[in-house]
C-alpha cells in the first residue's frame, strides 16, 4: 500500500507541471502588456518602460520565464493583487476553507443521497421505486446548478422565507445561535450543489450494483446464509463502489465549476466569487493563482479517489 | 456495436429460416439503420425528447419570423409585467418583451451548442483515431495529453481564457462573432476528451478484427482502412457522446452568461437573460422562470434523446 501511495504521490509533480505549462501557455499568448499603461504615458519615456521590462524579465526567452514563474508558484509566492494590495497567497487562504467545507459537505451529502438510493433501486430494478428514482436522477442532472439556485431561493427564500439567501461571514451572534446561523445559510448552496452530484452519482451506483449483483460470488453468500442485509452491504457495495470512485473522481472539476456557480448565486465569500470579482476587476495575479488552485485541487481530490480505490480493491495497491 | 446485433439477429434470422423464409434475402446494409431507427422508438422518453426539441428548434428558427415584435424596444410603462396578451411571456426591466428576446437568445445557444460539440467531436476523433490507429510512443504521449486535459478545471479556465482573450477577438471579429468563435471554441477544446478516449478504443479493438485485416491484406492504404473501414464502425458511441457534449455546452454557455462573461447583454442568449434576471427574483419571478425552463428543457430533451441513441447504437452501454 505505501509503495502504491508514493507512485501515486510522484505522478502529481508532472501533472500539476503540466497543468502550470497550459496555464503559462495561456498566459504567454495572451494580447496584452502588463506595462501598456505607461507606453501610453507621455511622461514615462521609453527607455524607462525598457528598463522596468528588462528588470522584470519580460523580455527573456519563453522557457526562462516558465521556469521562473513554476518555481516561484511552487515556493507560495504568487504575486501580489493588484486591486486589495495584499499577497495573493493570502487573499486566497482566506477564502479557501469556505470552498472546501461547502464542496465538501456538498460532496458528502451527495454520496449519502445517491449511494442508499442507487443501492435499493439496482436490488429492485424496474419496480416504483426504482422508476421515481431513475426518473428523478435524470432530471436531476439536466438541471443546471444555476437554476437550481435560483429556483430554491424563489422558494425557500421568497416564497416561504425560511432561508436566507445572501451568505455572511460576519455574523454577530455568539454560542449555538452563531453556529444555527451557520447552518442555516450554508444549507441552501450545499443543497443545491449535493442535489446535483447525487443526481449523476445515484445513476453510476445503480448500474454498477446491477452489474456486481449478477456475480457468481454474489450467489455464494447468499448461498452461504448470509441475510440479504449482509449480502448487499459487505459484498455487493463495497465492489460497486470501486467504478464509481473513478467516474466520481472524474466528475471532480464539474463540481468545482459547480461551486463557483453555487457561491456567486449564494454570494459565498469562497475562491469561486474572488475568481469572479478578479475577472471584472481585470486583477490577473489573483486569477492566475486561483486557476491553478482550482486545477491542484482536481489532482488532490484525484489523488483522494486513488487512495479510496486502493483501499476497496487492494488488488491494485499490489500490481 | 458489431458484437451486439447478431445476438438479436442470428435470433430472428433463426425464426425466419423456420417460418421458410428464405434467409439471403437478408440484407444488413441497409437494416442496420432501421434496426437502429426501430430500437430508438422503443424508448419513448427519447422520442418525446426528439419531439421537444423539434418544436424548439423550430420555434427559434421561424419565431422571430412570426412573432414579429423587436428584441431591444424599450418600453417603461410595461417595465417588469408578467404574462399578458401583449408580451406572451412578461417583459424585463426596460420594459423589452422576453418572448421575441428568448426566441432569438435560444438561436445562439442552441448554435453554440451545436458548433461547440463539432469542435469536441472533430478534435476527439482525430486525437483517438491517430492514438489508436498508431499505438507505440504517439498513442502514449497523446493518452498523457488527453489526461492532462481531462484533469483541467473546465469552467475556471474557461473564465481565464474568456478574460484574456476577449477583447483581442472582438477587436478582430466585432463583439458578436468575436465572442461566438471564442465561446465555441473554448467548450469545444475543453470536451474532447472523452470522444478521444472512446474513439481509441474502439479503434484499438476493431484494428484487430479480420475484415480490417482483410482490407490490409488486399492492400489498402492506412488513411482507406481508417476511413473506410474502421471510422464507420466506431461511429455509435461518438454519436452518443456527441449528443450529451450539446447539453453540456448548451450549459457551459449559459453558466458563462449567467456569470455575465459570456455574451454581451444586447445579445440575449438564456443564460444572459438569467443573470439579468437573478437580482429581481422578489417581484418578477417569470423573468427568470422561463428562460432557466427553455434551458432545462432543451438539456433534459437531448440528455433523453442521447440515452435512446445509446440503446439504438450502442448497447454494450459504456457509460
Amino acid at each position: 500500500m505505501s509503495k502504491y501511495l508514493l507512485r501515486r504521490l510522484l505522478i502529481i509533480i508532472p501533472v500539476l507541471a503540466g497543468i502550470s505549462l497550459v496555464l503559462f501557455t495561456i498566459l504567454a499568448m495572451a494580447p496584452g502588456d502588463p506595462f501598456e499603461e505607461l507606453a501610453t504615458n507621455p511622461n514615462v519615456p521609453p527607455e524607462v518602460r525598457m528598463n522596468l521590462r528588462a528588470q522584470f524579465g519580460l523580455d527573456d526567452p519563453i522557457a526562462i520565464r516558465y521556469v521562473r514563474w513554476f518555481t516561484s508558484m511552487m515556493k507560495g509566492d504568487w504575486g501580489f493583487s493588484f486591486v486589495s494590495r495584499v499577497n495573493v497567497d493570502r487573499l486566497i487562504l482566506q477564502r479557501l476553507p469556505t470552498t472546501i467545507l461547502v464542496i465538501g459537505s456538498a460532496q458528502i451529502l451527495g454520496l449519502l443521497i445517491a449511494i442508499p438510493i442507487g443501492v435499493i433501486s439496482a436490488t429492485r430494478p424496474y419496480s416504483l421505486f426504482d422508476q421515481i428514482a431513475t426518473t428523478g436522477a435524470f432530471l436531476g442532472f439536466s438541471l443546471p446548478t444555476f437554476f437550481t439556485g435560483l429556483l430554491f431561493i424563489l422558494f425557500f427564500s421568497i416564497y416561504l422565507d425560511w432561508l436566507p439567501f445572501i451568505y455572511r461571514a460576519d455574523i454577530s451572534a455568539s454560542g449555538w445561535r452563531w453556529w444555527w446561523e451557520h447552518i442555516r445559510q450554508a444549507i441552501m448552496p450545499v443543497a443545491v450543489l449535493a442535489l446535483f452530484q447525487a443526481a449523476s452519482m445515484t445513476r453510476f451506483m445503480r448500474s454498477a450494483v446491477l452489474d456486481v449483483i449478477q456475480l457468481d460470488y454474489v450467489r455464494t453468500a447468499r448461498a452461504k446464509g448470509l441475510t440479504e442485509r449482509v449480502t448487499i452491504v459487505r459484498h455487493v457495495v463495497r465492489n460497486a463502489l470501486i467504478p464509481v470512485v473513478t467516474l466520481v473522481a472524474l466528475q471532480v472539476p464539474t463540481i468545482f465549476a459547480g461551486a463557483l456557480i453555487t457561491e456567486q448565486i449564494f454570494r459565498v465569500p469562497g475562491i469561486g466569487s474572488l475568481l469572479i470579482s478578479s475577472i471584472l476587476a481585470n486583477d490577473t495575479p489573483v486569477i492566475m493563482a486561483i486557476t491553478f488552485v482550482f486545477s491542484a485541487l482536481v489532482v488532490f481530490f484525484n489523488l483522494i479517489a486513488d487512495i479510496l480505490y486502493g483501499w476497496l480493491d487492494p488488488r491494485i495497491s499490489y500490481r | 456495436m458489431a458484437g451486439s446485433i447478431p445476438a438479436s439477429r442470428t435470433g430472428r434470422e433463426a425464426a425466419d429460416a423456420l417460418a421458410g423464409a428464405p434467409v439471403f434475402a437478408w440484407r444488413p446494409s441497409s437494416s442496420l439503420r432501421a434496426e437502429a431507427w426501430r430500437r430508438f422508438r422503443r424508448h419513448r422518453l427519447a422520442l418525446f425528447g426528439g419531439a421537444v426539441l423539434m418544436v424548439m428548434v423550430i420555434a427559434v428558427l421561424a419565431g422571430p419570423f412570426v412573432y414579429r415584435v423587436p428584441i431591444d424596444e424599450i418600453d417603461f410603462k410595461a417595465k417588469l409585467k408578467g404574462p399578458s396578451w401583449a408580451h406572451p411571456l412578461g417583459t424585463d426591466d426596460l420594459g423589452q418583451d422576453l418572448l421575441a428576446r428568448m426566441l432569438y437568445g435560444g438561436r445562439i445557444s442552441l448554435a453554440v451548442g451545436l458548433s461547440a460539440m463539432l469542435i469536441a467531436v472533430l478534435a476527439g476523433t482525430a486525437v483517438g483515431a491517430i492514438a489508436g490507429f498508431t499505438g507505440g510512443y504517439v498513442d502514449h504521449a497523446l493518452m498523457r495529453i488527453t489526461d492532462l486535459f481531462l484533469s483541467l478545471p473546465g469552467l475556471p479556465l474557461l473564465l481565464l481564457i474568456v478574460y484574456l482573450f476577449r477583447d483581442a477577438l472582438k477587436k478582430h471579429l466585432g463583439p458578436e462573432v468575436g465572442v461566438f468563435v471564442m465561446i465555441v471554441a473554448v467548450i469545444g477544446g475543453l470536451r474532447w476528451m472523452p470522444v478521444a478516449r472512446l474513439v481509441r478504443a474502439q479503434f484499438l479493438s476493431l484494428r484487430e478484427k479480420e475484415f480490417v485485416e482483410a482490407a490490409r491484406g488486399l492492400g489498402a492504404a492506412p488513411i482507406r482502412q481508417v476511413l473506410r473501414h474502421i471510422l464507420p464502425n466506431s461511429v455509435g458511441p461518438v454519436i452518443v457522446a456527441g449528443t450529451i457534449d450539446v447539453a453540456a455546452a448548451i450549459i457551459a454557455e449559459s453558466s458563462l452568461s449567467f456569470l455575465g462573461l459570456g455574451f454581451p447583454p444586447d445579445i440575449p442568449t438564456w443564460g444572459r437573460i438569467l443573470y439579468d434576471a437573478k437580482d429581481n427574483l422578489d417581484f418578477a419571478p417569470h423573468w427568470a422562470l422561463f428562460p432557466g425552463t427553455a434551458i432545462f428543457l432543451t438539456v433534459l430533451s437531448i440528455n433523453y434523446i442521447g440515452d435512446g441513441l445509446r440503446d439504438a447504437l450502442d448497447p454494450r452501454k459504456v457509460l
